[in-house]
């Protein structure tokens, strides 16, 4: 757009958000609903310290601990919890592994439901409408859209979020990752891999440089 | 509702769009909503379900082209006039999304921690019994999704008993009951049009199901 007038609303719905936001926020603190540092305090926390590296931490320990993953696959929130993760929208998480056969993939077609604790907050296209239309219909030609293309014998489950349950999917073990110990295993893990439309990766190794 | 929220099956959505790298909040504004209203949905003025309805009632075109932040920032406002904390003066009188109270708004009540309940009986389904899926299209929040009504499936995993979302967002109490995990073939859900090898899970409330 290149004329201005002065109702900032048309020139820069962006900005438009931001005011609004600002002013929901000036009314409800004038109203003592809600206090700017434990708004802070929640953001700060979602941005940095809840996110994909905690799944992967859940993933990597089930690769390389039997026992730990037999507790994962039986109860998803406990064995989670027992590496310290948990809270809003992780209240009752389950696993679902993914084998040479089953490939599971997760969605919330109704709103966003996420598994929060583990995977953090997801990503805009889990959120908008075309991954939430098409997953359910066309698994198979939205996974290789994202660049994920399967065996056609490979059986393809869509889990559909529609209760209080929150689904995280346990990938596979890449082979040639038997040498690796638990923690640069959990650098293999991606976001993707654990809501079923990518699989593990190496890790980009950091390149010294000349 | 049969509302744009409801959105499994639908056609004409286009490609998927990924963004590499990313980041959680786009904008400070995100954060700041995202935060505003986990406080207030889990706090005494609302609850998950209010929310979530807040955002279904949301006028379709708007629904689309908020974003989901700004769909957030909406359902806030409006579960604020709803819940009486602001009039709708008080928001700028220019912001489209501002629904009127609804017309029987009821005083929420307070929010329990989780929703996770029990109930004095035991499951009606067991795991492995072939269920259908109700046909109904009640005007207000649900978590049947259209895609899988009238359909036949068959009950993979018994979840415990959780609030029941269907009352909860309409302030008419918990009614608590089990869901289940219910899986639908793709052929079932899209007949000829199904891609093979595929089926969808549902969690499904037990009053959305029936015996078949």
């Amino acid at each position: 757009m290149s004329h201005h007038h002065d109702h900032t609303h048309d020139d820069d719905p962006a900005r438009a958000e931001a005011l609004r936001a600002e002013a929901l926020e000036t009314l409800l603190r004038e109203k003592g609903i809600v206090q700017p540092e434990v708004i802070d305090a929640i953001v700060q926390r979602y941005a940095q310290d809840i996110g994909p590296m905690n799944g992967a931490r859940v993933v990597a320990r089930a690769w390389s601990d039997p026992a730990y993953k037999t507790r994962l696959l039986a109860d998803g929130t406990a064995a989670i919890a027992e590496l310290g993760f948990g809270g809003a929208q992780g209240e009752h998480i389950v696993v679902v592994e993914n084998t040479d056969r089953v490939h599971n993939v997760v969605v919330c077609t109704l709103c966003s439901c996420y598994p929060w604790p583990v995977l953090g907050l997801p990503p805009t296209w889990y959120k908008e409408p075309a991954y939430r239309s098409r997953v359910v219909r066309e698994p198979r030609q939205v996974l290789a859209e994202m660049g994920l293309t399967l065996d056609r014998r490979v059986e393809i489950r869509v889990w559909d979020s529609s209760s209080e349950v929150r689904y995280l999917v346990l990938p596979q073990r890449p082979a040639g990752t038997e040498p690796l110990d638990e923690t640069e295993l959990a650098g293999w893990v991606t976001r993707d891999s654990m809501i079923g439309v990518g699989l593990p990766q190496a890790p980009v190794t950091e390149r010294a440089d000349g | 509702m049969d509302g744009i929220h409801d959105l499994g099956g639908m056609h004409g959505f286009g490609a998927i769009r990924m963004e590499p790298h990313e980041p959680v909040f786009h904008s400070a504004w995100e954060g700041r909503v995202f935060a505003m209203a986990l406080l207030l949905s889990a706090g005494t003025l609302a609850n998950i379900d209010r929310f979530r309805h807040a955002i279904e009632r949301l006028p379709p075109a708007i629904y689309l082209g908020a974003g989901y932040y700004g769909r957030w920032l909406r359902a806030v406002e409006t579960l604020l006039v709803d819940s009486g904390v602001l009039r709708l003066g008080e928001l700028d009188a220019d912001t489209p999304g501002v629904r009127a109270p609804a017309a029987s708004a009821p005083a929420p009540a307070g929010a329990a921690a989780g929703a996770l309940r029990t109930v004095p009986h035991p499951p009606r389904f067991h795991v492995g019994q072939v269920v259908r899926a109700r046909n109904m299209h009640p005007p207000g929040h649900t978590r049947l999704p259209r895609y899988v009504r009238g359909k036949r499936g068959v009950v993979t995993i018994i979840h415990p008993a959780w609030v029941f979302p269907d009352t909860n967002a309409h302030g008419l109490g918990e009614h608590p009951q089990y869901a289940y995990a219910v899986r639908f073939d793709g052929e079932e859900l899209w007949g000829a049009d199904a891609e093979p090898g595929t089926a969808v899970h549902v969690d499904c409330f037990e009053s959305y199901l029936e015996p078949e």
